[in-house]
């Protein structure tokens, strides 16, 4: 499966248009400083979507994962209460995510149960277990590490200080880097797609589908738990409905990002140009004070938009 | 349809709740009262109505994520148009909040049908899209209750031969639903074609047009829906029942619909809107923070899903046995 095909250009394309519009429009829009400061507004959206585009490529989605989210960033709290330092708070949130995560995948491979319902079940189990433990409180006062982490800009680190790229945004292209190597580069990789695209031939070929699946899920609640130590560093605090509804904006991501919602499609080139164009959308749209709401109206039409236009091409070229 | 596992799923899920009932009933008298049963009757009746909807949907093999934005986007029409319209008359309501909840969801229906794709991308997209929309449409302003109209507000306050209105409205959904999936054709189809659309392509079963049939009920209903949440609650604004979609699928799962498509049963889904009700009123009753609904209603479609598996994986297994002796 090709990382750079047609729907890559498309939406590379669409990126260019975006800038130019919201840069001729917007003054101060194309300067290094906002859109440094644009990029926290999806990075940590960026990480969910690129778990989420592997589980769609093999064919399962993971509704549950700001769900998951909101229940490693309250082991956070939890942990820090406990005493912990900044590396067992860390630790707490990444090990709540994978158990989060584990869970789901049990259910879907041991108990051969659809994803989709599976992880609607767990969305309100672990949202619900987040509001009974925390209810109308919030947990705030974590180390100042993490306020870094989730605000800072790598120059300021390692004290370049022309390099005013957020930490949040260098670990997303990271994040990136790795799972499209993993996808596009190797025997994994393929066979991620060959599962997606017929798991039953892909289990005739000795691919243990079921394994796959299982670190899927488990990846994508590692995914939620690395989201959640930046986004509460971001916003130094602990919510129940911290995330409420990302699972949404993450899927949307990778749709438009053209991964075929059916399994076995799909490159993370796409999910990330689209993860930037969509950023970049809400960012401009919010400097040109559009209400979020219609935002995410314009947002729905879009994805639709993004689906129906290459079949009505695609059948037009069909009948020439 | 009716194997003997079924009916007996149905009456676990019925005697599950009677427990539930008589153990609540047991620490807090009120909770048997009828006047209680009631208020959990009309806390029932709208998602009932929605339920309906939804499983005609599931059956199919698809799913309707846009019907809680559906219901109050036309729920904030109706409102916008009682507002406007002081002598509007209840009935011509009623029909506006059906036609324009229908509309809507045909919209997802033609989508689906027309372009081929999957319905759970189609129905997140107008999710948002049908959200924004009522943003659009009321500039953002809420309607509250002294702009509602009288009729609108009145009409779940209504009381009908010792019942509410709400819950005649939801027994006339239930009843019409299981004539139309047990004895009308088409309604027969729709378990077909859910069970297998290619089979039931061979078959000469219509499949788009059924599709946009039950995509175009799924909206009427939740159209319905929106006018009865707007006149219970009596208010309209943006970010009504937003997140409801859930909850409906939820009381479809625990009713025994099954997301593959072509199981589920009138019955079942009622009985899993009164359990979710049941819990619901439950829990104040017996003093547990209401923030445990949300978890314990995730357990619940958890538990609910792996039981129907392992009876639809039994029955499956049987066959895979037979073929694996006659090989």
């Amino acid at each position: 499966m090709k990382a750079w095909n047609t729907w890559e250009r498309v939406l590379l394309a669409l990126l260019v248009v975006l800038l130019i519009v919201f840069g001729t429009s917007q003054p101060g829009f194309m300067s290094a400083d906002t859109l440094a400061d644009s990029t926290f507004n999806f990075s940590e959206k960026g990480l969910l979507a690129l778990a989420i585009a592997l589980l769609v490529v093999c064919g399962e989605i993971d509704l549950s994962i700001a769900a998951t989210l909101a229940l490693s960033s309250l082991a956070m709290g939890y942990a820090m209460r406990a005493g912990a330092g900044p590396w067992g708070i860390g630790a707490a949130a990444l090990i709540t995510g994978c158990v989060a995560g584990a869970v789901n995948g049990v259910l879907v491979t041991r108990y051969k149960l659809p994803s989709i319902v599976v992880t609607i079940g767990t969305l309100s189990l672990y949202r619900g277990l987040a509001l009974v433990l925390l209810g109308d409180q919030s947990i705030s006062g974590y180390p100042e590490v993490f306020s870094t982490l989730g605000n800072s800009y790598i120059g300021e680190v390692i004290g370049v200080r022309w390099l005013i790229i957020p930490i949040e945004f260098v670990l997303l292209l990271v994040f990136a880097v790795a799972v499209g190597l993993v996808l596009h580069r190797t025997t994994m990789g393929r066979r991620m797609y060959a599962i997606g695209a017929n798991p039953v031939a892909a289990r005739f070929s000795g691919i243990e589908a079921d394994r796959y699946r299982f670190a899927l899920f488990v990846f994508a609640g590692f995914m939620a738990a690395v989201a959640a130590i930046l986004l509460t560093g971001r916003i130094g605090s602990t919510r129940p409905n911290i995330a409420m509804g990302w699972e949404l904006d993450a899927i949307t991501m990778v749709i438009l990002g053209g991964v075929a919602i059916e399994g076995g499609r799909g490159s993370i080139v796409g999910t990330m140009l689209a993860v930037l164009l969509l950023g970049l959308f809400t960012f401009g749209m919010g400097m040109a004070n559009v209400t979020g709401i219609v935002m995410s109206m314009v947002i729905g039409v879009l994805l639709i938009v993004s689906m129906v236009l290459p079949r009505l091409l695609k059948s037009k070229g069909a009948h020439a | 349809m009716k194997s003997p596992m079924k009916i007996r799923r149905e009456w676990l899920l019925l005697a599950i709740i009677v427990v539930i009932a008589l153990a609540v009933g047991a620490r807090a008298p009120v909770f048997l009262t009828w006047r209680n049963g009631m208020d959990i009757a009309n806390d029932s009746a709208i998602l009932a109505i929605l339920v309906m909807g939804q499983m005609l949907v599931l059956l199919t093999r698809g799913i309707d994520l846009s019907v809680a934005s559906n219901l109050a986007l036309t729920g904030m029409a109706c409102a916008l148009v009682g507002k406007a319209f002081p002598e509007v008359n209840i009935v011509v309501l009623i029909i506006m909040a059906l036609a324009v909840g229908a509309l809507l969801g045909s919209i997802n229906g033609w989508l689906i049908t027309g372009f081929n794709l999957p319905p759970i991308v189609v129905t997140l997209g107008t999710l948002s899209a049908y959200r924004g929309a009522i943003f659009v449409a009321s500039k953002g302003a809420w309607i509250s209750d002294q702009d509602i109209h009288v009729a609108i507000k009145g009409l779940p306050r209504e009381v009908w031969l010792g019942l509410p209105a709400l819950v005649w409205f939801a027994l006339v959904v239930l009843a019409l639903s299981a004539v139309f999936l047990n004895l009308r054709k088409a309604g027969r189809e729709i378990y077909a074609l859910g069970g297998n659309p290619h089979a039931a392509n061979y078959v000469g079963i219509r499949v788009p047009q059924r599709l946009r049939l039950v995509y175009t009920l799924s909206g009427a209903l939740a159209g319905l829906a929106g006018l009865l949440w707007v006149g219970r609650y009596s208010i309209a604004y943006t970010e009504l029942a937003a997140g409801y979609e859930l909850t409906v699928v939820a009381a479809c799962v625990i009713g025994g619909v099954s997301i593959g498509g072509g199981v589920g049963s009138v019955l079942g889904a009622a009985l899993g809107v009164l359990f979710i009700g049941v819990v619901n009123g439950a829990l104040p009753v017996i003093q547990v923070s209401p923030f445990w609904q949300q978890a314990i209603s995730g357990a619940v479609i958890l538990i609910s899903v792996a039981v129907n598996a392992r009876s639809e994986r039994r029955s499956g297994r049987q066959i895979l046995e037979r073929q694996g002796a006659a090989a």
